[in-house]
């Protein structure tokens, strides 16, 4: 009884661990994150005046310059850079957090999905056959 | 019986560790979109701020 009660909570366990959850507490992601974040305050205005979009690689990019004001301009576009190696190294710190350097694609896809459908109304995105829509 | 609940349980524990191993060759599609959702609340900010602490690094950070 007890042994067959042992049995069912190691196979529990298991169970967690295949549904479980991935390892994001690392240092690294911490730090890109938080970048991310902050940033993220300088680039929602221009999600929301289509300048900018959320593509279909699970990057940001500037789909029309000339809707942010030339004074801001370079700003923005550096912030996109900036955003978009962030982006890179927090797809690929996760990947090494859970021993799996290989997933790094897969989570960048992963991620790719989930920023769009996250996005807000009337933010443009890229869809599955490469063309920007406006959700 | 004590013995055999001890073997059993070894058993059981190398199966389950065994099993751990061949799960984490898959890519863990479900765990990376709730990590995915988790990371994106955070910086999008979509969600009530558990910790108050998430304003406290803003002002470290050298702009």
């Amino acid at each position: 009884m007890r042994s067959a009660f042992a049995l069912l909570l190691l196979a529990f366990s298991a169970l967690a661990m295949a549904q479980g959850n991935l390892e994001i507490n690392t240092p690294a992601i911490s730090q890109v994150k938080s970048a991310m974040a902050s940033r993220h305050a300088q680039l929602a205005p221009h999600y929301a005046s289509g300048a900018l979009g959320l593509a279909g690689d699970a990057t940001v990019q500037v789909r029309d310059a000339n809707a942010i004001p030339l004074a801001q301009r370079g700003a923005v576009q550096s912030a996109v850079a900036a955003e978009n190696a962030d982006r890179a190294t927090l797809y690929r710190e996760i990947a090494k957090a859970n021993g799996n350097p290989a997933w790094e694609a897969d989570i960048r896809a992963t991620f790719a999905q989930r920023w769009i459908d996250k996005a807000q109304p009337g933010w443009w995105v890229q869809n599955a056959q490469g063309a920007w829509v406006k959700k | 019986m004590k013995r055999s609940h001890v073997s059993t349980l070894a058993m059981a524990a190398a199966l389950s560790l065994s099993a751990c191993v061949t799960i984490n060759i898959y890519f863990p599609a479900a765990a990376a979109e709730k990590a995915a959702d988790k990371i994106i609340d955070e910086v999008w900010q979509l969600q009530k701020k558990a910790d108050p602490a998430a304003t406290a690094p803003a002002s470290k950070e050298t702009k």
